[in-house]
């Protein structure tokens, strides 16, 4: 039973990567459930109670939002990430909504070939699972830097 | 200074106009240096941190002018200081943390301890060490103090000079720009959350961005790509005397109001509405004056923004002649309750390095940079809207850019140019 939730787990994990990596950011809002929350915050903000997020939803049609945006609207220099994550910490026994921790670091890679570590950090997870479908409740990004180099256009 | 002046006018400009701005002034070094004279050390105020980030005595935050370290208290009689962050006895920095509480500062290098208020108060081994070494008998303290700014505190925001010459803070800001930030700054400060931009151009393309009201509607296409109504809003430009500062902002116009925009401030015709979440624009007129954006600057390097609830500071520092850090501070108020709190960091993806409507500032003073590479003889040009610098009642115009350059030409050339 425990493999069979942290397979789930590690499957939402993965999804999660590919979308973003792969240039499938449309199936990126799939991966969370309708009420939900979103954000990406800094190391310092999260642990001193800011609320605030460079990017904050609190729905899963404010993440379409963002998607259809980044598509149709933003300006930005074309670039992918390159998403290294390693094993999920779950900290809580709830079948139905695990708390899980996992530290991730971000490439991102320019048009001109030009190569940065663009994040590291944590990502605080809140994941429902209903039968075999695992679901962000809350993913919050909490970036180790508060410094975010030039602009921040593709979810991390 | 004049001697300065005589010798050094940084880089030159084709005429004493302010409508051609030679490319050099962004990639020069020498002119780098000149600025943090005439500019950051000059008779400017220069933000530094809000009062709010100072809430009770014996506390203390880091901050920069120019790529001048800073530290900035609140003394244990609730006064507030500001000083160089740097020992004065070897110049090592002085605070390392961020931030803290603390009665006294003292180095870590060689322990010298300095109270509040930036005055020496102890040296280590002053008298030597059993007889032997220590400060000769002439060695005077209090001729060892921390290297102290002046400082103001204007609605909240803390402000420091280097320089005697600043006039007073409301001389200096003007009468409407003074207005224009006591309206939104209008009761005690809530910090929200805080990043930084790290912006790879020159430290004023960054500000000629913020005071351009052409590029608006034109870089930015979030609200025409989604449809969202804006063609009731009316606008103006305040440029103050000195040309440094402006106001930029947007208004309902009630001539062209033919529904219900005082609560919503901006909504489209809810057939075309596009978004799969409205909800992010949906502002409540919490000034009720129906100013649903106002962008402001203090010259050299504040930016006060209010887009419709997303209300956030921003400090541009220069970290480098190609390089500058963009500061953010988001914030609300202390009597917000949960549901404006939750609004203003809904509307705050509209600002902020993933801002749907200011991301690509942070990307455009690099093009700017990367674009005039080896071709710095040239010059650009900056004519909507004429060749002065004036309040202008509409924002296809580049006045406030003009005004920025006013400014900085009077600082750096020790004369008003023709603006």
């Amino acid at each position: 039973m425990m493999n069979n939730y942290r397979d789930q787990i590690e499957r939402l994990m993965a999804e999660y990567s590919a979308v973003i990596d792969n240039d499938e950011l449309e199936k990126w809002p799939e991966l969370f459930t309708d009420a939900c929350h979103y954000r990406v915050t800094t190391r310092s903000n999260y642990a001193n109670g800011f609320a605030h997020g460079a990017i904050w939803a609190n729905s899963k049609g404010m993440l379409l939002d963002r998607v259809s945006a980044l598509r149709e609207a933003n300006v930005y220099e074309e670039h992918v990430y390159r998403h290294i994550c390693d094993s999920v910490r779950i900290l809580n026994e709830d079948k139905k909504l695990v708390q899980v921790q996992s530290n991730f670091l971000v490439v991102r890679t320019m048009h001109t070939g030009q190569m940065d570590v663009f994040a590291t950090g944590m990502y605080v997870d809140e994941i429902q699972l209903n039968d075999n479908l695992a679901l962000f409740k809350q993913r919050i990004v909490v970036c180790d830097s508060h410094v975010i180099d030039t602009l921040l256009a593709l979810p991390l | 200074m004049t001697e300065l002046i005589a010798t050094s006018s940084g880089v030159p400009w084709p005429s004493d106009k302010v409508s051609t701005i030679p490319y050099r002034v962004y990639t020069d070094e020498q002119q780098y240096k000149l600025e943090e004279d005439r500019i950051f050390k000059g008779p400017t105020w220069n933000y530094l941190c809000l009062e709010a980030e100072l809430p009770e005595p014996n506390s203390f935050i880091v901050s920069r002018i120019g790529e001048i370290p800073i530290v900035i208290t609140r003394d244990k009689d609730g006064e507030i200081n500001a000083f160089v962050n740097r020992c004065a006895h070897r110049g090592s920095l002085l605070c390392l943390k961020h931030r803290g509480n603390a009665k006294s500062l003292t180095c870590v290098y060689h322990a010298w301890g300095y109270d509040l208020k930036g005055n020496l108060i102890g040296v280590a081994f002053q008298r030597g060490v059993k007889r032997q070494g220590g400060m000769p008998e002439n060695f005077k303290k209090e001729e060892h103090n921390l290297r102290k700014l002046n400082v103001a505190v204007f609605s909240g925001l803390i402000f420091g000079s280097f320089s005697n010459d600043a006039p007073d803070i409301e001389s200096y800001l003007g009468t409407e720009v003074s207005a224009k930030i006591k309206r939104v700054l209008n009761r005690p400060i809530r910090v929200l959350g805080y990043n930084t931009q790290g912006l790879k151009n020159n430290w004023k393309l960054y500000m000629e961005n913020t005071k351009d009201s052409y590029h608006a509607s034109i870089l930015h296409t979030f609200f025409t790509t989604f449809e969202i109504n804006r063609l009731n809003q009316k606008g103006a430009i305040i440029v103050d005397e000195s040309g440094g500062h402006h106001v930029s902002y947007s208004m309902i116009d009630s001539s062209l109001s033919n529904d219900d925009y005082g609560q919503q401030n901006i909504r489209s015709n809810n057939a075309e509405y596009r978004l799969a979440d409205p909800s992010m624009l949906e502002g409540v007129d919490e000034y009720g004056d129906g100013i649903t954006l106002q962008i402001l600057t203090v010259f050299p390097g504040l930016v006060l923004q209010q887009i419709h609830n997303a209300i956030a500071v921003r400090q541009i520092v220069p970290t480098g002649v190609g390089t500058t850090d963009l500061a953010w501070t988001y914030i609300g108020f202390e009597d917000d309750d949960e549901a404006m709190i939750e609004r203003r960091l809904k509307q705050s993806n509209l600002a902020g390095p993933a801002g749907y409507i200011s991301m690509e500032d942070g990307a455009v003073g690099n093009f700017v940079q990367r674009g005039i590479t080896g071709t710095d003889e040239d010059t650009s040009v900056v004519m909507m809207g004429g060749e002065t610098a004036e309040s202008q009642p509409f924002r296809a115009t580049e006045t406030s850019v003009r005004g920025f350059w006013k400014k900085y030409r009077t600082l750096m050339e020790g004369q008003v140019p023709s603006a």
